[in-house]
């Protein structure tokens, strides 16, 4: 029988680590509410497993997002996962067809080189050997960009990489070994018995020049074994946990399972599948910005998962949505901070109840026109609405002309679920006695909750796409002008709903659309979330003072936007150029 | 002794000596830009609560630096923290995260 005591610490730590993963996921998947198990049940044998392995396949081995990012980054990455996995794979193969049987003990075909007596050929054994030479190879050179981009990170277009804690940095080294061990191991073994490549063959014959390899070999066998035990011992309390539970949550989020507005076990799965690449700090407006550093994903989540105290981080966030379309873990950055903010209100029978019902509309119109709290503020946007409706011969009602109604997502991003809650119960009330078919908003935070939060079963759009509609209809008409635009996509319309063609549809038909790198999902925000309470007024202005100046590059006559408070907030910072809701260019082409 | 059969309306005086100051010294912590108000009453004239009921947030920010806490527990959870007046403010109060932190101070000490 192949067996050696080194192998214990390897063996050892293997099943110590499946052991408690099993235990922990399966605490985690029992706290879940009962209609996620239900789908999880439902999704197990469908279709849906097969795209989550596909995914696995595509993200957790090949990290094909992260090269989107930044190619040497991916490669990095992709060196660490694909490269250590191919090494599994194709050791496993060879060991099986040595052995010529597929039950082997785990441990063989990791330390085959040093059972396999190496004057013993097996059919392929060269190219095996030759394989898997080149796999290690090709780990070694990911390690040593690793190592390059703990020093010089802009090599890999971040501007900053993650401060680890002293644990996280005695894990990463332990991992950085793994490799450089096993490749010490096997040369060694080379040295002696012969076997091996181009890569340990030679590396051998080199170190038994002038090395005493007869000693030394056992003891690099015992080294190798032991970082692997260590590093599955200490996996799971170190950021290298996201390596089985990103697994784990690709298959969750593919049978459907959501996050919810509590912070449950779900949230845990994301929060350890964190990889604490950092890409997120780069996008972080706060960042870039404002100089503060202790409030991105990555950081949050750490908080979360170490149990410090996070309420001023879960706070200090735009919720612009920027790391989570940046995450090539996919994880809900946003709904996991709203998560977990505290809710501050008490909701009585008083709460609102000065909100009146409206009476139900005799004749009801076809449209009905929501501006939004903010857009009462820029008079502007609901002039040229009204322009466009007459336009374009609309039978329409302005809800909230005189007396509106908040629609209860600003509370909602404090946390105050249970009165926002009662304000959108009310506000829907309203928004229903008008007995339109659609609804349009002239505000995206409306928008997002009017189709996330309320029932309505009504068409919901967005001006944006109301006046795309127009257009391809016919109904407006329209002259195109010289002006140059550039698009400012409002983080609540563009990440927060998807709504990306139709205002650059519209803006294309009226007027010289300039494209831009921060077009659709890419785009900045204007600085004035409601989600962030933790910053001044003096942080907000520089936030929106280099959004203006990102944008303001391009040289456009003006810049577009298809929000109140954006526009709003980039119009006090913007001097130079004029910023303008898409509703104004449309009304006054 | 009321012994003439009218009422005596109660003192009306306000003694910033005695009068609770808690909920200020908590909220102007958190809100430090609360000091820069001019009490010029743009938040209020553009708030939305405003325009269907009484709430009024220049009223409730001088209630809070008198020390009349009552007052104050009794309008707040009128707001529907929209926001308007954050912008509309043009001394860069955080007039929202102000009306938060009231709102925090008094679920951290309700009797």
């Amino acid at each position: 029988m192949y067996y050696d005591n080194f192998v214990l610490p390897f063996t050892i730590g293997l099943i110590t680590l499946l052991v408690y993963l099993c235990v922990r996921y399966y605490k985690w998947i029992r706290s879940f509410p009962k209609i996620d198990r239900i789908k999880i049940r439902r999704g197990l044998f469908s279709r849906k497993t097969l795209v989550s392995i596909k995914e696995i396949f595509m993200e957790s081995l090949l990290h094909h997002k992260i090269f989107k990012t930044n190619p040497v980054l991916g490669y990095m990455h992709m060196t660490f996962a694909f490269g250590w996995f191919l090494l599994i794979i194709f050791g496993k193969i060879e060991s099986m067809v040595y052995h010529t049987s597929a039950f082997n003990p785990p441990y063989f075909a990791i330390f085959f080189r040093y059972f396999h007596p190496a004057k013993e050929t097996f059919p392929g054994s060269e190219t095996f050997a030759f394989i898997m030479d080149l796999i290690l190879s090709f780990l070694l050179l990911g390690i040593l960009l690793a190592v390059i981009k703990r020093f010089y990170s802009k090599m890999f277009g971040m501007k900053r990489t993650t401060k680890q804690r002293p644990y996280d940095l005695l894990v990463l080294t332990v991992l950085w070994l793994i490799f450089p061990a096993r490749f010490i191991a096997e040369s060694f073994s080379s040295g002696i018995n012969g076997g091996g490549s181009f890569l340990t063959h030679s590396a051998g014959e080199f170190f038994a020049t002038f090395l005493p390899l007869r000693n030394l070999s056992y003891g690099a066998w015992w080294t190798y074994s032991s970082l692997l035990g260590l590093f599955f011992l200490l996996l799971p309390f170190s950021r290298y946990m996201h390596i089985p539970t990103e697994i784990v949550y690709i298959f969750l989020k593919n049978w459907g399972v959501e996050q919810r507005k509590q912070y449950n076990g779900f949230s845990e799965i994301q929060t350890n599948a964190c990889s604490r690449c950092g890409i997120c700090i780069n996008t972080c407006q706060l960042n870039n910005s404002c100089d503060i550093k202790d409030t991105q994903p990555v950081y949050f989540l750490r908080r979360l998962r170490n149990h410090e105290d996070f309420s001023v981080q879960s706070e200090n966030c735009l919720l612009c949505g920027r790391c989570e379309a940046a995450c090539p873990v996919g994880i809900n950055l946003n709904a996991i901070r709203l998560s977990t903010r505290p809710d501050l209100t008490r909701v009585t029978k008083e709460t609102y109840a000065y909100i009146k019902p409206k009476a139900q509309a005799e004749t009801p119109a076809k449209v009905a026109y929501f501006a939004g709290c903010m857009s009462h503020l820029t008079p502007g946007i609901i002039r040229s609405m009204q322009e466009i409706f007459d336009k374009a011969k609309v039978n329409y009602t302005f809800i909230d002309e005189e007396e509106g109604v908040c629609c209860g997502r600003p509370q909602a991003i404090c946390g105050n679920w249970k009165a926002a809650k009662v304000l959108m119960d009310r506000n829907q009330e309203r928004i229903e006695s008008s007995g339109a078919e659609i609804l349009v908003t002239s505000c995206p935070i409306c928008y997002k909750t009017f189709k996330e939060d309320y029932t309505l079963k009504i068409k919901i759009m967005h001006h944006t796409e109301y006046i795309d509609m127009l257009l391809q209809e016919g109904k407006l008409p329209l002259h195109k002008n010289d002006l140059k635009t550039v698009f400012h996509n409002p983080c609540e319309l563009g990440r927060g709903c998807g709504v990306v063609d139709a205002p650059n549809h519209v803006l294309e038909q009226v007027s010289q659309r300039i494209p831009t790198r921060y077009d659709g999902k890419n785009s900045l925000c204007c600085g004035g979330s409601l989600a962030n309470t933790v910053i001044d007024s003096q942080q907000k202005t520089k936030i929106s003072t280099d959004t203006v100046k990102a944008y303001s590059a391009y040289q456009p006559d003006v810049i577009v936007t298809a929000c109140p408070l954006c526009k709003k907030t980039l119009g006090k910072t913007s001097t130079s150029v004029p910023v303008k809701d898409i509703a104004e260019i449309v009304a006054a082409s | 002794m009321n012994f003439w059969g009218f009422n005596i309306s109660e003192t009306r005086s306000i003694n910033y000596d005695t009068n609770d100051k808690d909920m200020l010294i908590h909220v102007l912590q958190e809100v430090p830009s609360c000091k820069l108000c001019i009490e010029c009453g743009g938040c209020t004239a553009g708030c939305t609560a405003g325009r269907l009921t009484s709430f009024n947030i220049r009223k409730l920010q001088m209630f809070m630096k008198r020390g009349e806490n009552k007052e104050i527990r009794e309008e707040l959870h009128k707001c529907m923290l929209c926001g308007k007046c954050i912008l509309v403010c043009p001394r860069g109060v955080d007039t929202r995260k102000m009306i938060l932190s009231m709102m925090k101070y008094i679920k951290n000490n309700q009797k």
